[in-house]
């Protein structure tokens, strides 16, 4: 199984790995997988309360290749965007971008999750509801 | 000069060793004959040539040529040997025991046995990778007919204990089948010393050509037959139909003679090089031996590295060393080796596990280039894990509910 270059890039030169403080309000983190599973995502973002703009996004990934080129694409989407337009980002334009194959679909699935799941942690911590979203259908 | 990709994978397949294609070129081009062809010169030279081939291999395994039943390879051997012992045993029973470790070719072949009304007993394993001596013989019943356990395990290395499982057969009167392809031609395997009836093993893991094997089936104490499993023209005591693969053939045969008289030293030479990886890569933190390390084929480790996914480990030098890895994304299935499932592995550490094969043609400068390869993207990759990073926060990853999917 070949990868595509957009995938070897992003793995040989993963874009903003790290960590940003969970417990500061202004951070949402989404911890998607399961290690039983073979790959468990972590995706922070840091928002900038007066624009609802996303500053800053940082990964941490446990997964093969597509996994960590998933989240490391995801990171750079996110950053500059607003929470409306994170939260139109799907699972497919994963797929486009990388050139997953069939057998890698699930990692773009985990990669909207885990987008998801961090604008809901930030909301919640905000004092806003978490959206409820619908189960993603290829898992 | 070191000279890249670097092979590893030696327990999928060896390269052929070039003195062994030396021997088959002419089998392909003067010698083209049918070894079948009784009335001509270029049939006789084929016969010769097989029988010649024949007498290697035997040698090799410490058989009669007569006890040599050429194949296609050992997927063939394995299921001529259950399915023909199951048919033709008929009279006697249905009952197969094996183990969950088994090469699917093993494990497939029983699943089909039991859709056509025979029993079959999965034995579990311990920890170590090997069978448990009591719970094999407490699993013989009267209507046991074949107990099929393989000699060396193609994941994790580990050698059963062959001698053991045949003197509990033949105390109850049981065949004995062990699919011995990781074994013969790296370590000494004996059918006569061992006890084994039959016993399938294949060129291509051992330097040979691919697409050519050999069912060993003992002729005296006891006489064991198969059901043949292909109907034809009879050839090979008529337990295995077919023209007969003479370059295949004769490069098997020079494939066991090299083994023969090289085993010893390459198994020195290739020992040290393993101990030396081994050691080298367990220097890293969470780094786990799977299955034993006292029973095991000198050439085979598997590790696992905790928090770390196999594939995405072995992207991250796979363009230059060829390995492979228990982890699910390898396979089409996406589930984690059941071989290390069986030792009773966490789902986390089969993910996280790595393969090693060597060879007859791994050299120093190879091992040395592996290791510096495997430790740096072993400790890049954690940097980038967020469960390493849990680790070393001293969070119990047991504890977090898991959103599995």
């Amino acid at each position: 199984m070949a990868y595509s270059e957009k995938v070897i890039d992003h793995y040989t030169n993963p874009k903003n790995v790290g960590t940003l403080d969970k417990s500061s309000k202004s951070v949402g983190t989404g911890l998607v997988g399961a290690p039983e599973c073979g790959d468990v995502m972590r995706l922070q973002i840091e928002v900038d309360e007066a624009t609802g703009m996303i500053m800053d996004a940082k990964f941490k990934t446990f997964g093969c290749g597509s996994a960590i080129a998933s989240s490391s694409l995801a990171t750079e989407w996110l950053k500059g965007k607003s929470i409306d337009e994170a939260l139109t980002v799907d699972n497919m334009d994963f797929v486009e971008e990388l050139n997953l194959p069939p057998v890698k679909i699930h990692c773009s699935v985990l990669a909207e999750d885990a987008i998801k799941a961090a604008i809901n942690d930030y909301r919640v911590k905000n004092g806003k509801e978490a959206i409820k979203f619908e189960e993603s259908v290829v898992h | 000069m070191l000279k890249l990709p670097i092979y590893l994978d030696n327990n999928a397949t060896t390269p052929m060793d070039p003195r062994v294609l030396e021997a088959m070129t002419p089998y392909f081009l003067e010698h083209f004959g049918n070894a079948a062809s009784r009335n001509h010169p270029f049939g006789w030279e084929a016969e010769e040539a097989v029988d010649y081939a024949r007498e290697q291999v035997a040698k090799l395994v410490g058989a009669d040529p007569k006890e040599i039943i050429f194949t296609s390879g050992a997927t063939e051997g394995d299921n001529l040997a259950i399915k023909g012992v199951y048919e033709m045993y008929a009279s006697k029973g249905n009952h197969i025991i094996t183990a969950t470790t088994e090469h699917k070719a093993v494990l497939d072949t029983c699943k089909h046995i039991e859709k056509t009304g025979g029993e079959v007993t999965y034995l579990q394993v311990k920890r170590d990778g090997l069978i448990d001596l009591k719970e094999l013989e407490a699993a013989i019943k009267p209507t046991t007919i074949l107990i099929a356990i393989m000699y060396a395990n193609n994941e994790i290395g580990t050698v059963q204990p062959i001698r053991q499982i045949t003197a509990i057969a033949k105390k109850h009167g049981v065949l004995f089948f062990t699919d011995a392809v990781q074994a013969v031609g790296k370590i000494p395997v004996d059918v006569i010393k061992d006890g084994i009836d039959l016993m399938a093993f294949t060129a291509h893991k051992m330097y040979g050509p691919k697409g050519i094997g050999a069912l060993y089936v003992r002729r005296k104490n006891p006489r064991v037959k198969v059901t043949a499993q292909m109907d034809g023209g009879g050839h090979e005591r008529g337990m295995r139909s077919g023209t007969l693969n003479v370059p295949g053939i004769v490069g098997f045969g020079k494939a066991c003679e090299l083994c023969r008289l090289e085993m010893e030293a390459d198994t020195k030479r290739v020992s040290i090089l393993r101990d030396k990886l081994e050691t080298e890569l367990m220097k890293l933190e969470e780094a786990y031996i799977n299955g034993s390390t006292e029973h095991r084929l000198p050439h085979v480790t598997n590790i696992s590295f905790k928090h770390v996914e196999g594939e995405g480990l072995l992207m991250g030098f796979n363009k230059n060393i060829a390995l492979s890895s228990g982890s699910a994304c390898t396979s089409a299935s996406l589930e984690p080796s059941y071989v290390l499932k069986a030792l009773g592995l966490g789902d986390d550490l089969a993910h996280s596990s790595l393969r090693f094969g060597l060879g007859r043609f791994t050299n120093e400068e190879q091992i040395d280039y592996t290791v510096k390869a495997i430790s740096e993207t072993v400790l890049k990759l954690r940097d980038m894990s967020p469960l390493w990073e849990m680790y070393k926060e001293g969070i119990d990853l047991d504890s977090i509910e898991w959103a599995a999917h």
